[in-house]
């Protein structure tokens, strides 16, 4: 047997307690049940803390005075980069960018990288499964310059339809955007091949990882991805805060996006220099406490260890597939648990998904319901809407069976049982 | 251990919350009231709700100042089917000026079941459709109907 390396099994009622809002009784008496981890998770004390640290010791703008406590702030802000660029390991820090979030991200090189290198007839290749931050700042750029954006299909079962890559990514295709992990299907798809078959036509790739640097390894250099884009509030972060990673020799090229502050070398009355990289791309005062938040959810994260989490949100994962599975009329969009990280999105036959999801509530379970910001993608399933459980590693498997429960309750009421 | 017992959870749930999905609801959206086209309408409109994905599209045959007949078509939750089919009742019979005065307050206390103002939205779609295919003449409209 060749030798596994051992991962400690991840007990969540251990790391709950550092998550003040976990212990939330929806109103007032029944325990929250938190299953909406894709749209945004929670932040754990230590996280809030670091925040609260930031404002009533180390605040103050960044870059910008001689005093002490600007430069505290500075280092602060800029050791969170750090921690980021060490996290993705990227080869430098000027690679990491602070952005709004992931939305802002893809938006900054979809204007300054799309509209100085992509000129009608040229292609972008998306897929099917986008997230619209992901699919309508392409659509956008297409408006500007006349471009085609064109779709990798998605099969029924939920995953890529590749079969026919190799019509798609070609010499016109100027940029593959492409989200790491579905944030409705959970499918975890093949990066690697995807990117090796764009740079072989020379083209840049663009990995949407808001759905994956929560959940799983992200590191740079081994995807040789050009672009990365992820949020902070999805991995235990605050909002407002998110990452772009470029690789070095393509943002140097990159005109700046925004104007301000910061961004710039020298400013005359008419014109300026552009400053280095990374302020080039972070006009005006950055989201400088959290940045921090962020730092320090990081840091959180590597305690916990990516693989742990990865493992026990499997295990969540296969439990709830075994558990729908046995409740007549529920449909479960995107493959089995082996090619899905922890998001399970589903339909329950005959019943509306926001009457499922009305009925969870009413256990105290916090799923979504409706098309998750993945408009195209419910039409070609067939699908108005659905319903979506999501997990961190703070969920437990007794959280997924309240889930069954609260869906064979929800087919009682609507007397479909 | 941070759960409770589970029939004091039931029992809260029962209390703290008022049934949504009562009788007349559901059997109004299993089985709506005039769900389909309405042959010779001479308004009609269709409207969404792209945030859940709802769409109601209603026809009406407006004859001499009245709604001769009310009929509605779409996919959606339980409340928009429901109040849709309620509506569609209540509509037939009554003059252009009635529908047009009938309001918000008044589409909700037909739905009778209590809604949060999150539902409150679906219960109203099908009732702003109606209010704008009052002047939407269809393009065969024989022009004995309201123009607006
Ligand atoms: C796959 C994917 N891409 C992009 C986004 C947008 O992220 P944000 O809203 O943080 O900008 C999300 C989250 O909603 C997502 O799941």
């Amino acid at each position: 047997m060749p030798a596994v390396d051992a991962i400690t099994p991840i007990d969540p009622h251990a790391w709950r307690t550092d998550f003040p809002i976990l212990e939330t009784r929806i109103r007032g008496t029944c325990p929250l049940i938190y299953l909406d981890n894709a749209a945004t998770a929670q932040r754990p004390r230590q996280v809030i803390q670091a925040m609260v640290s930031a404002y009533e010791e180390h605040y103050a703008n960044v870059h910008r005075g001689v005093h002490w406590l600007s430069d505290q702030s500075t280092d602060l802000y800029e050791n969170s980069r750090e921690k980021v660029r060490s996290f993705i390991n990227a080869v430098h820090c000027h690679e990491v960018i602070f952005t709004a979030g992931t939305t802002a991200a893809i938006n900054l090189v979809a204007r300054s990288w799309g509209d100085s290198q992509v000129k009608a007839g040229d292609e972008i290749l998306l897929t099917m499964m986008e997230h619209h931050s992901n699919l309508v700042p392409w659509q956008q750029l297409a408006e500007r310059t006349g471009c085609t954006i064109r779709f990798i299909p998605v099969r029924d079962n939920g995953t890529l339809a590749l079969d026919n890559i190799d019509e798609l990514v070609t010499e016109r295709t100027k940029i593959v955007a492409i989200t790491a992990i579905s944030n409705v299907l959970g499918t975890i798809n093949p990066l690697q091949e995807i990117i090796s078959k764009a740079h072989a036509v020379e083209a840049k790739v663009l990995v949407d990882a808001a759905q994956s640097a929560p959940h799983e390894v992200l590191d740079v250099q081994q995807l040789q991805a050009d672009f990365v884009a992820f949020s902070g509030h999805k991995m235990m972060g605050p909002s407002g805060i998110g990452v772009l990673y470029g690789r070095e020799t393509i943002l140097e090229r990159m005109p700046p996006f925004m104007g301000g502050g910061s961004m710039i070398r020298r400013v005359r009355l008419d014109g300026f220099e552009s400053g280095d990289l990374p302020a080039k791309f972070e006009a005006g005062t950055p989201p400088i406490v959290p940045a921090i938040g962020l730092a320090s959810a990081i840091e959180y994260l590597s305690r916990i260890g990516i693989a742990a989490i990865r493992e026990h949100e499997s295990l969540l994962t296969q439990r709830t597939h075994q558990l729908l599975q046995e409740v007549d009329g529920v449909r479960i969009l995107g493959p089995g648990p082996a090619q899905t990280a922890g998001i399970v999105s589903f339909v329950l036959d005959r019943i509306h998904a926001h009457d499922v999801a009305q009925i969870c509530d009413r256990h105290g379970v916090a799923i979504r319901a409706g098309h998750h910001c993945a408009m195209p993608l419910h039409k070609a399933l067939g699908v108005n809407a659905s319903n979506r459980a999501s997990f961190y590693f703070y969920n437990t498997l007794d959280e997924v069976d309240r889930l069954a429960a609260a869906l064979k309750d929800a087919k009682k009421i609507m007397r479909r049982a | 251990m941070y759960w409770r017992n589970k029939e004091q959870i039931t029992q809260v749930m029962m209390h703290s919350e008022e049934e949504i999905y009562q009788e007349h609801v559901l059997d109004h959206s299993d089985d709506p009231y005039h769900r389909g086209r309405c042959i010779d309408a001479t308004h009609a409109h269709e409207d969404d709700n792209p945030l859940c994905g709802d769409v109601v599209r209603v026809e009406l045959r407006i004859q001499d100042q009245r709604v001769a007949e009310a009929w509605f078509d779409g996919e959606g939750c339980c409340i928009s089917l429901a109040s849709a089919s309620m509506l569609m009742e209540e509509l037939e019979g009554k003059t252009v000026q009635d529908v047009r005065n009938f309001g918000a307050e008044q589409m909700l206390s037909l739905f009778r079941a209590k809604l949060t103002p999150n539902r409150q939205k679906c219960c109203l779609l099908s009732w702003k459709v109606v209010q704008s295919a009052l002047y939407s003449p269809t393009n065969d409209a024989t022009g004995n109907g309201e123009t607006g």
